[in-house]
Order: C-alpha cells, then sequence, then structure tokens
C-alpha cells in the first residue's frame, strides 16, 4: 500500500511529475520567446507563477453557479493527470505493475483534466466560460476519436498487447515503431492530439485569450487556478512521454542514455511549441473537421498499414 | 431571441486596449445582433479646445489618440490655414508628409501585430512590433520623441530635416522594406491565416457607401477613398503614388491593402527626400500675422480613414468651435453588417480589423440623472442644441 502512495504522491507522481513538467513548461516559454525576440522567463518562474497563486492570491468565487463542483473541478483535474501520469511513466521507468490493459485505462484517465476544464466553466456561470465550455467540449468530441485510432494503430503493430510495459520492451527488443511508415503517420495524427489535449495554439479555442479572455478559466483565482496550473503542467510532462513510450521505445535509463531519454521528451515538446508558435488560432468548426476528416484517415491509413506490417 | 444573455466584449476585454463595450447576442456561436456602448473615454477634447490658445490646440488635439498622433493636427493645421488663407512652403509640405507616411507605416505595422495577437498569433504580434521600432526611432531623431511628436504649428513645422538625416532616412527606409517584404510574405501564403480571415466580416462596396465608411476599410471593399487623393493637401500631389485598394471587402482583404499601403508610404517618403533636397533649408514656416475670423475645415488621411476637423474663429486668440470627426466613428458602425451572422471568433477578428480607435471617436457622453435613471438629453435635443448653437455662431459672425 505505501509504495502505491508513494508512487502516486511522490515518484512517478505528483511530485516528480509536476516539478519535470514545470521545467517543461519554462522550456516551452523561453522557447516561445526566444522565436518572437524576447529574453524570456527565469528557470523557476513556472514555481514562482505556481506558488504565487496558491499562497499568495485569494479566491475569489462566482456570485452565480455552484461553488462547490467550481471548486472540485481543478482537485480531478491534478487527480486524473496525475493517475495518467503514474501509469504512463511506471513502465517508462521500467517498473511493471503486473496490470495488463493499462493502455485504455491511461486513455480515460487522460480525458479526466479535460472534462474538469468543462465542469469547472459550466459551474462557474459566466457567460464567456460557457462558450469556452462548449468549444472544449466539441474539441474533446473531435480529437478523441483519432487519439483512441492512434492507440488502436499502436495496439495493432505491438501484436494485440495492451500493456504500455510490453510495448516498450518489444520496440526495445526490435525497432521503434516510428521508423516505419505506419509509425510516422501515427505520430502526426498523435501530436496533434497532444497539441489539442494541451490547449495550445492553433487549438487553444476553449481559452482564447483575445475572443472569451481565457474562456473556462476565466474565473478561476488563487488556489485553484493553481491546480489547474499544476495540471498543465504535468500534461506537458505525461503526454509527450506517453508518444516516446508509444513510438519511440520509451527510455534507457543506463548511463549517457538518460540524456538521450531527456532529449526525446524535450524533442516532442519542441515540436509542441514550434507548432504553436507558426500558427493562428483556428475555429472550432476547422477544428472538428481537421480532426475528424484529416487526422482520422490518417489514423486509419497508418492502421492499415500496421495490418500489413508496413 | 433572448436579449439577456450576451457575449460581452469589454468594458475591459484582452480583445481591444481601450474601455468599450460590445455586446454580441449570440444564439450558440452565431452572432444575431449586436449592440456597442462606448463613452468611458470622454475628455472633453472640444469643448477644452475653446478654452486654448491655437498653439496650444496642436499639442492638445495630438492627444486625442496616441497611435495616429500626427493625423489630427494635421487636419488641424489644414483648418487653421484655410481660415488664414496662408501657403505653407514646400519644404513643410514635405517634412509634413514624411512625419504622415512615417506614422502610417508605425500604425499599421501596430495593427498588424495586434491582429496577429487576435488570432492567437503571438510570433507575428512581436515580429511586428520589433520591426516597428526603428520607426519610431526616426522619430525620436527627426522630432525628439517616440510618439506624440509636437511638429506641426501653424504655418508650418516646428523641426527642419537637416541634410545629414536625409541618408540615415533613406537607409532605415530600405531596411524596413525588406522586413515588409518579409512580414507580407509570411501573412499572405500562410494557409492557416487565409482559413481564419478570408471570407470573414465581408463589407460589400455598398455596405461601405451606406455606412459612409472610410480608411483602408473601404478600400478594401474596392471604394478607393483616399483624402490625400480626393482633397490633396501637403505634398502629395507633388509624388508619385497609388491608391491601394482590394475587392473582397473580408478582414484578409483589410490587411492586404494595410501592407500594400505601406510600401506605397515608404516610396512617398523616398520621394520626398529627394525633393527636399532641393529646397532651402531652415525654410520650414511662415509666420502668421493675425487670425482673420471665419471658418476653416481641414482634411487628412490618418491610417484609419479620413480625420475632419471644423474650427470657427472670431478673429480671437482661440477657437470659438472645434469639431472633431475621427474614422472610427464612422468605421465602428459597419458592425452592425459585418459581425451579424459570424461565430464569435469571426466577429472578435472583423471588431479589430477595422483598427477601431475609441479615444478618437468619443467626441459625447450622453448623461443619465442618477436619481431617476432618466437620460438628460437625448438625440433630438442634441441635435436642436447643436443647431442653436451654430446658428448663434452665424450671428456673432454676421
Amino acid at each position: 500500500m505505501a509504495v502505491y502512495l508513494f508512487y502516486f504522491l511522490v515518484f512517478p507522481g505528483l511530485l516528480f511529475a509536476a516539478v519535470t513538467g514545470g521545467f517543461l513548461s519554462w522550456f516551452d516559454r523561453k522557447i516561445t520567446a526566444r522565436v518572437q525576440f524576447r529574453k524570456g522567463p527565469p528557470l523557476l518562474q513556472p514555481f514562482y507563477d505556481f506558488f504565487k497563486l496558491l499562497l499568495v492570491k485569494e479566491t475569489i468565487l462566482p456570485k452565480q453557479g455552484s461553488p462547490v463542483v467550481f471548486l472540485m473541478a481543478p482537485v480531478f483535474a491534478v487527480f486524473g493527470a496525475t493517475m495518467a501520469g503514474v501509469f504512463i511513466l511506471l513502465p517508462l521507468f521500467n517498473i511493471t505493475t503486473g496490470f495488463r490493459g493499462d493502455l485504455l485505462v491511461i486513455f480515460y484517465l487522460l480525458t479526466i483534466p479535460s472534462f474538469s476544464y468543462v465542469l469547472g466553466a459550466v459551474a462557474s456561470g459566466n457567460p464567456l466560460a460557457s462558450v469556452g465550455a462548449s468549444r472544449e467540449m466539441k474539441l474533446i468530441l473531435s480529437y478523441e476519436l483519432t487519439f483512441f485510432l492512434v492507440i488502436a494503430g499502436i495496439i495493432v503493430k505491438a501484436s494485440q498487447n495492451f500493456d504500455l510495459y510490453s510495448i516498450i520492451q518489444l520496440q526495445k527488443d526490435g525497432a521503434p515503431f516510428l521508423g516505419s511508415i505506419s509509425g510516422i503517420l501515427l505520430f502526426i495524427a498523435g501530436i496533434f492530439c497532444i497539441q489539442a489535449k494541451l490547449g495550445l495554439v492553433p487549438f487553444d479555442m476553449a481559452e482564447a485569450e483575445t475572443e472569451l479572455s481565457e474562456g473556462s478559466f476565466i474565473e478561476y483565482s488563487g488556489p485553484p487556478y493553481a491546480l489547474i496550473k499544476l495540471t498543465k503542467y504535468i500534461m506537458l510532462l505525461i503526454l509527450p512521454c506517453f508518444l516516446v513510450a508509444l513510438l519511440m521505445k520509451g527510455f534507457n535509463l543506463r548511463g549517457i542514455n538518460i540524456l538521450w531519454a531527456f532529449l526525446k521528451v524535450a524533442g516532442v515538446v519542441l515540436l509542441l511549441t514550434l507548432i504553436r508558435n507558426t500558427n493562428p488560432r483556428i475555429k472550432i468548426r476547422q477544428a472538428i473537421s481537421f480532426f475528424m476528416i484529416w487526422m482520422n484517415l490518417i489514423a486509419i491509413a497508418a492502421i492499415v498499414l500496421a495490418f500489413f506490417g508496413l | 431571441m433572448n436579449k439577456k444573455f450576451f457575449i460581452p466584449i469589454g468594458p475591459y476585454h484582452p480583445l481591444q486596449e481601450e474601455p468599450e463595450l460590445f455586446k454580441l447576442y449570440c444564439e450558440g456561436e452565431i452572432v444575431k445582433d449586436i449592440k456597442w456602448e462606448t463613452g468611458y473615454n470622454h475628455r472633453g477634447i472640444e469643448k477644452l479646445a475653446e478654452s486654448k490658445t491655437y498653439d496650444q490646440v496642436f499639442f492638445l488635439v495630438e492627444r486625442i489618440c496616441g497611435i495616429c498622433s500626427t493625423s489630427h493636427p494635421f487636419a488641424f493645421a489644414n483648418a487653421v490655414e484655410e481660415i488664414c488663407r496662408i501657403e505653407i512652403t514646400d519644404r513643410t509640405r514635405y517634412i509634413r508628409s514624411i512625419i504622415g507616411e512615417l506614422e502610417r507605416i508605425h500604425s499599421h505595422l501596430l495593427w498588424l501585430g495586434l491582429a496577429g495577437h487576435f488570432l492567437g498569433y503571438n510570433t507575428v504580434f512581436m515580429w511586428a512590433w520589433k520591426y516597428r521600432e526603428p520607426i519610431l526611432d526616426l522619430f525620436e531623431m527627426i522630432t525628439g520623441n517616440r510618439n506624440s511628436y509636437a511638429m506641426f504649428k501653424v504655418g508650418g513645422v516646428r523641426r527642419d530635416i537637416e541634410e545629414s538625416k536625409i541618408p540615415v532616412i533613406l537607409k532605415a527606409m530600405s531596411d524596413i522594406k525588406k522586413k515588409l517584404t518579409l512580414l507580407t510574405g509570411a501573412v499572405m501564403d500562410d494557409p492557416v491565416i487565409h482559413a481564419r480571415t478570408k471570407g470573414v466580416g465581408v463589407l460589400t462596396k455598398q455596405d461601405v457607401i451606406d455606412y459612409g465608411a472610410v480608411g483602408p476599410t473601404a478600400r478594401a471593399s474596392g471604394l478607393a477613398i483616399d483624402i490625400r487623393k480626393d482633397d490633396p493637401y501637403a505634398a502629395y500631389p507633388l509624388v508619385n503614388w497609388k491608391v491601394i485598394t482590394s475587392n473582397t471587402g473580408d478582414v484578409f482583404a483589410k490587411t492586404e491593402v494595410r501592407l500594400m499601403e505601406m510600401f506605397e508610404s515608404v516610396s512617398i517618403i523616398e520621394q520626398c527626400l529627394e525633393k527636399i533636397k532641393k529646397e532651402k533649408e531652415g525654410d520650414i514656416s511662415i509666420k502668421v500675422k493675425e487670425m482673420p475670423e471665419g471658418m476653416g475645415t481641414g482634411r487628412a488621411e490618418a491610417p484609419r480613414g479620413e480625420v475632419f476637423h471644423c474650427v470657427f474663429s472670431d478673429g480671437s486668440n482661440s477657437p470659438v468651435r472645434h469639431k472633431i470627426r475621427a474614422p472610427s466613428y464612422v468605421n465602428i458602425a459597419t458592425f452592425k453588417k459585418s459581425c451579424i451572422g459570424q461565430s464569435i471568433s469571426d466577429a472578435t477578428i472583423t471588431l479589430a480589423a477595422v483598427d477601431p480607435c475609441y479615444c478618437c471617436t468619443e467626441r459625447l457622453a450622453a448623461a443619465y440623472d442618477a436619481g431617476t435613471g432618466l437620460k438628460i438629453h437625448n438625440a433630438r435635443e442634441l441635435i436642436e442644441m447643436s443647431v442653436s448653437k451654430t446658428t448663434l455662431l452665424r450671428k456673432q459672425q454676421g
């Protein structure tokens, strides 16, 4: 029991994921700043942001709406993200729980943060937040199918193995899945799903600063908003890690290979950052057709190719 | 339609840096009706102008708008010079045009950056504003200020552009041309920007005529109105340039018109600098001996469109009446046509696409009685007040 609590709270759960995610968030912001001819924040800025919100800022509750749901939503979000983080990171650090079929659990857990945002936004009773929530909902509906197809493609490639540990082991014994045509197609579809899950430009229409002034999160302040920030840090770590585990043969934690593992995750984050800095925000209708038509086609083509062993 | 539920854009909203309130009445994501409330920014400038001398009014009208801070003095100078019936020297004309065009470049770059920001494309925001910096440095070199240049006065300009500064400006112009080409390519060839701006917020030529829109908003719909051509002033009739128009009338066309106008501005500045060398240095102002009675109107093409100033003089040191109309006043009304039927995402970028400037626009605030909640003046009363005041002025002047 104690070891599971340790997994959840310290390593590779809450503490580890949040700290590493915070540094990745700094990396994202620094790269963004350099692309935009700015200096960028200091290394610890994400943590300053978090602790300022947690310890200094007051919580303002909206007059209308449901305060309980409004305050519980960020807690759910952190919980979901951390649970998903434990399931994704344990196999990556070579610890097997013997749980077969965790891929589907991860898929469900990863949707919890997005649904919590919707819940919190609706509970706030703000018209801008309600538009944000409806957009987030439409976005979830459009990218989830693609994300599911990507995972299905991996399962086909991994000869019907449903657990992340064996998928990583299979790649370590053979070649990484990214080295094939179907792998590249799955990577493309996967990276856009991650972009949408993280709510980064071009899929940030739920927040849409200049349209809805932070949309879903408009009423959040103080510690509840700190928890949302924490969720975002965790998601920024675990989603790229998930992609690394699925397609890029996970981590090898011996000697110099640790650096290589770090570079893999940083590379995926860099790709996400570059996508977000070279595109404007698209409309929700365009996002739906982007995922429903193009990304699904790519994912299905990848599955067919994987079925024929390409 | 449920009139109680609306998406508020303002009074404090990241979309517009000034206070104003747009109420978007929506069904789902589609905007069904739009109402706007302004009046957060009224400063009583017209009234204030009546208590200042003509020289001081220049500093006042310069502060109407922080971005196009030369267009208002420009129009005011045209108005006062019409009353005085003076012809300014050619060197003054060139200097005024150079300042006006530099301002157009910096204002359009500012808009381009903001438009990028409104679309969530912060890289364009930062790049456009970085390229705007050298223009502000030029202003500092020529006038001593990066903004609010205090360059104009009745009958001339306050500072000369000396021979030594001309190569520096020319160098900066050739630099900015390269950067503008880069930005134009980045914006015009981006398929995602096309997806976001094409067919959005369309104004037909007839709409533009009906609403009396001016500036790039009108030119993007194929209506070639430009005060610099229609009512030539300063050095604009002395140099070669063309009015940029586009036909589609959507947000993309407005972007295109502004981008192309910046190239025209660069060309105007280069021609002015060539011609200014032939004029005598220091010949930049005419002494105004006295102020005759009468009325003068002045127009200038600001980056956002036509600025109109009307000045009444009774021969004293300060204007009796000073009427100002800024371009946003007419451009904002087109939202009624361009925003309805769009989604919220499209409506927000359409609001920003006319480059509205609310502090320019707000000339009058309606007053409400705090006790009864009634409006103290309604529109008819205001018109009656205006008519009676004009009659009074006419009587006074004979």
